[in-house]
């Protein structure tokens, strides 16, 4: 995985706002679920499967594939929209996002949908199948990397602690964790909830390699997982400060946004601005 | 059904743990996709012989029994099959949650095997007596649940459930217990043995797990006393033999169910849910009456609790006289 051009970067940054119209619209079909979040991560799920990632969406099983274990279950928005636009299913499918019958359920479950490399909702126990994946990887002398995609919140549960030590004592150098660190929780500021700093001195001495970055500037995050991928011994965990809601001012930083959707009238202001915002990229890459 | 000869002599007596250890090697010698996890109880659990033969696929977890069953869950996702080994009340106690979401929706094959089950643990008392565990696991929809009667058919069922796709909850007991059936016995998954068989049966004693002694005992007991019984081993309880329960439950007419679990959600409520429908007759329940264990000694416990031979011939009596 090369360093990204700078025509790279923007053609990313320009899928990223896209991938984040899709999320306000199957919210809006919806009519229910988690929409901070995912707007949250849509830079980093862009560069995941746009750039990162070793995967191919017409062969969703194959074993050599990289594999991304989201755990934060109700971010899965992003998720979707993301494999809609690398080509996993059509980007239609996405409104029957929490419908009766559809694919995408309104928590991800693995047997419904390939390429969904598990069922998760309930928080702190996605870490535990990464690392699980990544020992089993390490067993088979397989090349595929393993990426963990938690929220900060989550780490108010043990089983997450459980899976930091035990991937740590294992030095799964082929495991990637990245923590979607927007500092809220559904009841309100993780630090006043139940405080996780100092996050990075607690993975380091769990054995850890430990890098932040700007979860909104892809080159940074791309950079993190090139320098996870030469780093030996050790799990590497991105810290990636996120601003929940982003790209949508009215959204960003509010934690009343963490788990409901936009009203229909709300949703055309938002796309609105959205498209505005893709606007201004798209003449920038012109 | 070839049992042992000297059956109720009771002259040879095993854990059904040590029978697991020894599957486990016999199914790991031949596939290669299977791993062992254990959370810090590896001698306690029959781990011991796996991880000196097969160090590299041998996994300590440390006492992390929800890491166990979600690092299982990866194992599994990456081709492996996972068998992860605790003590019943902590797996699938304490980590339910993690089976239900990345085990059992997931639906992939990892093997939770849950040591000390029953009372008969002894001096250890209720914390480490699991009494809940097939409850817990047979309402979790693709989870198959088995409870070998003795340290040969637990062998046996080890080597069965490694070679089937599905989740699967096997219940070991911590106590050796009377060897009740041989290599030549059949054992098939899913497929209830009918080990006791009288001519005009009465009552029918369908059971699991070590318990089927006492059950054997009670039916020879009750012939002495002329009443005629057949008694049924019921190693898988999920999913249930309906055919050869229904059969038999309407051939005799009238039930006892025994397990060493609560009455609540295990066997007996299993086999009442399915004879309600299709072949209802009376039926006694022997097992744990919504009570905690306690400390004791097996034997002590076993009749505290109602659990013995004796305690099986009063309840057939009892079924026969509600026809």
């Amino acid at each position: 995985m090369e360093p990204l051009t700078d025509e790279q970067s923007r053609e990313l940054a320009y899928k990223a706002n896209q991938i984040r119209e899709t999320i306000i619209e199957m919210l809006v079909a919806a009519g229910s679920g988690h929409t901070a979040g995912p707007l949250g991560m849509a830079d980093i799920f862009t560069a995941l499967y746009f750039h990162v990632l070793v995967h191919d969406p017409k062969s969703p099983d194959s074993p050599q594939r990289d594999r991304l274990v989201l755990s934060n279950g109700h971010i899965v928005p992003v998720r979707y929209a993301a494999m809609a636009h690398a080509g996993y299913f059509p980007v239609e499918e996405c409104l029957t996002l929490r419908k009766f019958g559809s694919r995408l359920q309104g928590h991800p479950e693995r047997i419904r949908l390939p390429g969904l490399e598990t069922t998760s909702g309930p928080l702190g126990s996605g870490l535990s199948q990464a690392a699980g994946m990544a020992y089993a990887a390490r067993m088979d002398n397989s090349k595929a990397r393993i990426y963990c995609a938690m929220s900060d919140g989550e780490h108010d549960c043990g089983n997450t602690w459980e899976a930091i030590m035990w991937a740590g004592a294992n030095k799964l150098s082929n495991l990637t964790g990245i923590i979607d660190r927007n500092n809220i929780q559904i009841d309100g500021y993780t630090e006043q909830i139940m405080p996780l700093e100092p996050l990075h001195e607690k993975y380091e001495s769990f054995g850890w390699h430990v890098l932040e970055v700007d979860g909104h500037n892809i080159p940074q995050f791309v950079a993190a997982c090139n320098e996870a991928k030469a780093i030996a011994e050790k799990p590497t965990i991105i810290i990636a400060h996120t601003i929940p809601g982003k790209g949508i001012k009215e959204i960003e930083g509010d934690y009343r946004w963490h788990g409901k959707a936009p009203l229909p009238e709300e949703g055309k202001v938002f796309l609105n601005e959205l498209r505005t915002l893709g606007g201004k990229i798209q003449s920038e890459h012109q | 059904m070839k049992l042992r000869d000297d059956l109720f002599e009771a002259k040879e007596q095993k854990p059904t743990r040590d029978g697991f250890g020894v599957g486990l090697v016999e199914a790991a010698t031949a596939d290669p996709r299977i791993v062992a996890l254990c959370a810090d109880l590896t001698e306690s659990t029959r781990m011991e012989e796996f991880k000196k033969k097969f160090p590299e696929r041998f996994v300590e977890v440390g006492v992390a029994e929800q890491n166990l069953a979600a690092l299982a869950s990866g194992f599994a996702a990456f081709g492996k099959i996972p068998f992860i080994t605790s003590y019943a009340t902590f797996s699938p106690g304490r980590n339910n949650e993690q089976i239900r979401t990345t085990i059992s929706i997931n639906e992939v094959p990892v093997k939770i095997v849950g040591s000390h089950a029953g009372v008969s643990v002894g001096p250890d008392g209720a914390t480490h007596q699991a009494l809940e565990d097939i409850a817990l696991m047979r309402v979790q929809p693709n989870m198959t649940v088995v409870s070998p009667c003795d340290a040969e058919e637990a062998r046996k069922a080890t080597l069965a459930i490694a070679k089937t796709n599905s989740p699967t909850y096997i219940r070991l007991g911590r106590e050796k217990t009377p060897m009740m059936t041989t290599a030549e016995t059949p054992f098939e998954f899913g497929k209830a043995n009918v080990v006791w068989k009288s001519d005009a049966p009465q009552v029918a004693i369908f059971a699991t797990g070590p318990l089927l002694f006492n059950a054997l005992c009670a039916a020879r007991d009750l012939e002495g006393q002329g009443i005629q019984t057949t008694v049924v081993n019921v190693h898988t309880v999920k999913p249930l033999d309906e055919e050869t329960i229904v059969r038999e439950a309407k051939n005799a007419g009238a039930v006892v169910t025994v397990e060493e679990h609560q009455i609540a959600g295990g066997l007996g409520s299993a086999i009442a849910e399915l004879l309600a429908q299709k072949a209802s007759c009376p039926i006694e329940f022997i097992g744990v009456h919504d009570r905690f264990g306690q400390s004791g000694t097996p034997m002590e416990l076993i009749k505290e609790y109602g659990l013995d031979a004796i305690a099986i011939g009063e309840a057939a009596k009892k079924a026969v006289s509600r026809k």
